[in-house]
Parts: structure tokens; sequence; C-alpha cells
């Protein structure tokens, strides 16, 4: 659930970016929502966006989403555990189901921040290379001297190594965390870290097989250049994945969330976290978020195919998906 | 009951814009996040509107997270700012009608690391209350500027009255003569609930005890205790000493003045923390 973001250095490249994305882009992602406050400064010239209830300049949000990410690192876990009473977990690891990776497979997780799905990633692709290994000795009842001697020769470590895992975020502090888990599950290879902003990877063309965001791209500020910037990074073939929180269609359990999410959440904040604020901005940028349908069509505008969703928990978090081809 | 949950965020929503429109004041350089800076919230820097089931929540919550880990000062500070809105009704109506109190109360005085003239209050002579309050500070290694500032309160004078009670407890200690060890602040606590009434401090003093070996206990329990009781009862309300105007004057006098005996026994800051 990290937070994609734009670093002070880069607005000025994103200015002049920005004259030539406006036609070329979709449009829904884009424009704030100024939901009817007349805030005390005009923003005429500067483009101004959501930042959950509130509207600010652009520029504004990217760095007060990195504040929040960065107040509410260390205890990021804890916090997802008791807000959702660990069902994030089961989100998470039906994602991984979805996903069925197969070993060798390079995955790209963008604001994977403490890196819960690269973690599940990894532990799949490695059970399926185990069940794999036990099918194919299984079918090798009664081997040869020859095949066992080619067995042992070709036995290296090479398999686990082939599928690799790239936890990319903007936030450090969120990377720090999701690092220090990952030394203390005794996980290395296979997974490297990287500092990055969803709407400008530093990675080249076609170059993974999967491309997940987990609880991220809501809080990017331009969702339709992180789409297209997904788009670019994986290669044909690839696939597309979103989790995000979503609309609760069912009227009664709506109304039911809503009032745990503006009621809890933010009280297990203060408590837990100390941090009241972050955790308000969290739940009103839900709010904010387009509804599955819309984004659905926001995946078909930046080139991807045979998108769909799927619902959890009655439409509380939806995923997303889609191929380029 | 209903529409009030159902439509929770239309509430603060509507309450924000309504706070935004009428009360866009300048925003006052407060040490809470960069949130602030806009007219987003509140009554005064720092404020954050609640609901009912909301305060009722951060109640037990910060009172379990208090409980737990005794060192979240946050959590005391929610527990106080949530319970206490009667006693801080008390507290204030009780400074108003003290001349020096309502003097604090239109002033709204804050004590804070850059309000005091730190070389000024070293050069006045030992056993005025200045000297005594930065001799206190230096040897128990506090300051001032640790104190949370006030979130919960929906009155802006009563949020006051909150953050000068905070303020103020530091220069209770050295009213008392109480270091900050675990016996030192139990005292105060006792001293305190005596004198506001505040839930928080009534709570405190209950709980502080257990955390005491059985030496310390026994002195509470027979001479600091009703030492600290018996004071809070008959002092003046400390809320309404204008502290910040009387660093010259001596400790003695001014605890004459508030009607506070001196402490039964000596504590040295020496004897650090305790159990």
């Amino acid at each position: 659930m990290a937070a994609p973001m734009r670093q002070l250095v880069r607005s000025v490249i994103r200015l002049s970016h920005r004259n030539v994305n406006v036609t070329a882009a979709g449009v829904s992602g884009r424009s704030g929502c100024c939901w009817g406050t007349p805030s005390c400064r005009c923003f005429s010239d500067d483009r101004s966006t959501h930042f959950g209830f509130e509207t600010v300049p652009e520029e504004e949000k990217a760095k007060r989403v990195y504040k929040v990410f960065e107040n509410v690192a260390q205890k990021y876990d804890v916090m997802n555990d008791a807000m959702s009473l660990g069902i994030h977990r089961l989100w998470k690891d039906t994602l991984l189901h979805v996903m069925h990776p197969q070993p060798g497979a390079r995955l790209l997780d963008v604001a994977g921040g403490t890196g819960d799905i690269a973690f599940r990633f990894l532990e799949y692709v490695r059970s399926q290379q185990e069940r794999q290994k036990r099918r194919a000795t299984r079918s090798m009842q009664t081997p040869s001297w020859q095949d066992i001697s080619n067995n042992y020769s070709t036995e290296d470590e090479e398999g686990p190594q082939e599928s690799r895992a790239v936890v990319c975020d903007i936030n450090k502090e969120m990377l720090k965390v999701g690092k220090q888990k990952a030394d203390s599950m005794g996980i290395s290879s296979g997974l490297s870290w990287v500092v990055g902003d969803a709407e400008e990877l530093p990675f080249d063309d076609d170059q993974f097989d999967i491309y997940t965001i987990a609880f991220g791209i809501r809080n990017v500020t331009h969702i339709d250049q992180a789409l297209q910037e997904a788009l670019r990074v994986l290669k044909p073939g690839g696939r597309f994945m979103c989790l995000e929180f979503s609309k609760v269609t069912n009227p009664l359990l709506a109304r039911l969330y809503d009032a745990y999410s503006f009621q809890m959440i933010p009280v297990l904040g203060e408590v837990i976290a100390g941090d009241w604020k972050s955790y308000q901005y969290l739940v009103e940028s839900i709010r904010k978020f387009p509804d599955q349908e819309e984004f659905k069509h926001m995946i078909e505008d930046a080139g991807f195919y045979c998108v769909q969703y799927l619902n959890f928990t009655g439409g509380v978090v939806a995923l997303h998906s889609g191929f380029k081809l | 009951m209903w529409p009030c949950v159902a439509n929770p965020f239309k509430l603060l929503q509507r309450h924000r814009v309504l706070i935004s429109k009428a009360a866009c004041v300048q925003q006052l350089h407060s040490s809470s996040s960069e949130f602030t800076d806009s007219c987003y919230d509140g009554l005064y820097p720092g404020h954050i509107s609640t609901t009912p089931i909301q305060k009722a929540l951060l109640a037990v919550g910060s009172g379990v997270a208090a409980l737990q880990d005794p060192y979240r000062h946050d959590m005391v500070a929610v527990l106080g700012e949530t319970t206490g809105h009667l006693a801080l009704i008390n507290l204030r109506d009780r400074m108003r009608n003290d001349p020096e109190g309502y003097t604090i109360l239109t002033e709204r005085p804050r004590i804070r690391l850059s309000t005091l003239d730190l070389s000024k209050m070293a050069s006045l002579p030992d056993g005025t209350f200045g000297r005594e309050y930065l001799r206190f500070l230096d040897d128990n290694h506090v300051t001032p500027d640790s104190r949370a500032d006030v979130k919960f309160v929906d009155n802006e004078e009563l949020a006051y009255v909150m953050q000068r009670y905070r303020e103020v407890h530091d220069l209770l200690h050295t009213l008392l003569g109480m270091p900050t060890n675990m016996l030192g602040e139990v005292a105060v606590k006792w001293f305190e609930a005596a004198q506001t009434g505040l839930p928080m401090c009534a709570l405190g003093a209950v709980l502080g005890p257990l955390r005491l070996n059985a030496s310390r206990l026994q002195s509470l329990l027979t001479s600091l205790g009703p030492w600290a009781l018996q004071n809070g009862r008959q002092a003046r309300c400390v809320l309404s000493i204008f502290y910040e105007r009387r660093w010259e004057q001596s400790l003695e006098d001014l605890r004459q003045e508030l009607n506070i005996e001196p402490p039964p026994a000596i504590l040295s800051a020496s004897k650090k923390r305790s159990t």
C-alpha cells in the first residue's frame, strides 16, 4: 500500500511533460475533484487534485503522500492487521493464486513498500518449483546411472534465482522496513529493492512478466501515467494486476463499511501509530478513487486487453487484471 | 443515531467547511504536523474534530495503550482530553472567578523554551521560583517543550485550559519539590487529582502505585500521599497563577501564597528512575 511519489526535482520535468500528455492520455484520473470547498487559496494557474477530501495543488499532493507514508512506515504492517482484522492477508494470498506465477517469472511490484506481495510471490514460485521437481522425480522411477549423474550435475541453484522480484517504491522508509523484514525472514536471493516513481519507472521497456500494484495506485497523482508506465515495462504477453480498495455495492454493507472506516480507523491510527491524520487521509483517499467499472475503462484506455476485475469482500477490494498484447 | 453514523464523513465535511469558511484564522506556528498549514480543520491549530463515538473509542483505546506502555505519553494525553470535559469546564470556571486566572484566560501565555528567558532565570538567586524551576529542569533532564499539543477537545478555551494544565505540570513538580521518578510522579498525580478532578489524573493516581516497590509504596501511603491529597484540596487553583510573572518570587513565599505545605521528605533528584 505504499505511495509512489513525485520528487521535487522531477516536478520541473513534469511541468514540461504535462503539455505533451494532456491530449494523449485518458482523462478521468487526472482532474482534481473540487468537492465543494471554496478553498482559502486560489489555484487558478496551478492544476489541483484531491488529497483525501481536501483539494491541493498537484505538486503538494505528492509531497504530502510521501510524508504520510514516511510517518506510518514503522507501524504499517501492524496497522494493516488491525484495520482489516487480518483480512488483507487473504486478499494478497488470493492475488497470488489468481496470478499463478510459474517458475522463471519476473515480477515488478510497484508501491510494494514493505514487500508483502514480493515475499508471497517468491514463496509461491518456490513451492511451484518443489512441486515440479517432485513430479519430475516421480516420473523417473527407475533411472539409469547415466540419468542419475546427469541429474546431479544439472541440479544447481539456478531455479529459484530465475524468478526475480523487484520491489519498487517511491518512499525510502517503506523500503527500509521491507528490507528489514526480508532480512529477518532470511530471504535474500531473487529480490531487489529499487526507489522509483510509478509515473516514471527506472526500468527499460519490455522487462517484466508481471506488474503488480497493491493498494498503491490510489496515492498516485496521475493514475493514467502510472498505467502507461506499466504497459511500457511489461513484456508482450505480460500481465498487469492491481489490487485496490473499491466501491462496495451492497448498500447495507456500504454503510457499515463507511461507519467503520471513518469512526474506527483514524482512532486505531491514533492509538497504535500515534497518527490520526495519516489514517484519515487513507480512508478519504479510498472514497476518491474511481469505482470498478471506471477504473477498468482507464486500464483499457492505457492500452491493456482482456481487462477484468474481481470483487473481494463484497467490493471492499477489487482486483483488476489486464494483458499487454 | 443511524443518520449520524451513516454519513459520518459528510457530517465531518460539512463541519469542516463551516470551520474553514468561518474561522480561517492566522495559523499560529504549531509544533504539530504540517497538515495544519491549510485551513483544513479545527477551532485551533492541531484540533481534530471527532464524533462522540470516536471519542469513546479513543478513550478506551488510549486507556488500554497507556496501561500497556506507561511511557506512551501521547496516549495519556489523549485519555485526558477525551475524558476530561466536565473537569475542564470546572477548571475554567474556577479560573474565571479568580482575577489572576481570568488574566491568564485572556492573555493565553505559553510556557515554552522560546518564551522563557533562561539566562535571566539562571541569574536569579537560589530559592527563587525561577532558579529552582531551572534547577529542576536541569537535574531531571526535562524540557518544557515535550508536552503534546491538545487535539481532541472541541472548545478552544477548554483546549487552552488543558494545554495550560500540561505546561504547569513541571512547575508543580518544582512547587511540590517532587523529582520525576515514579514516586514523585505519583505524588504529583495525587495532588493533581485532588485539585483538578481530571479522570486521567485519578486513573494515574490509582494505577501508578501499582508499579512502585514496597518501600516507596509505604512512603507514599504513609506520608507523601496524604500530604499530596490534603494540599491538593486546600491549595489555590494552580492553573490560576501567572507563573511567568513570578520567577523572582521566593519559592517559600509562593508556596505560602498557594497554601501548599513543604513536602514531608526531600526526595533528591539523584534517586533516579525507580522500580
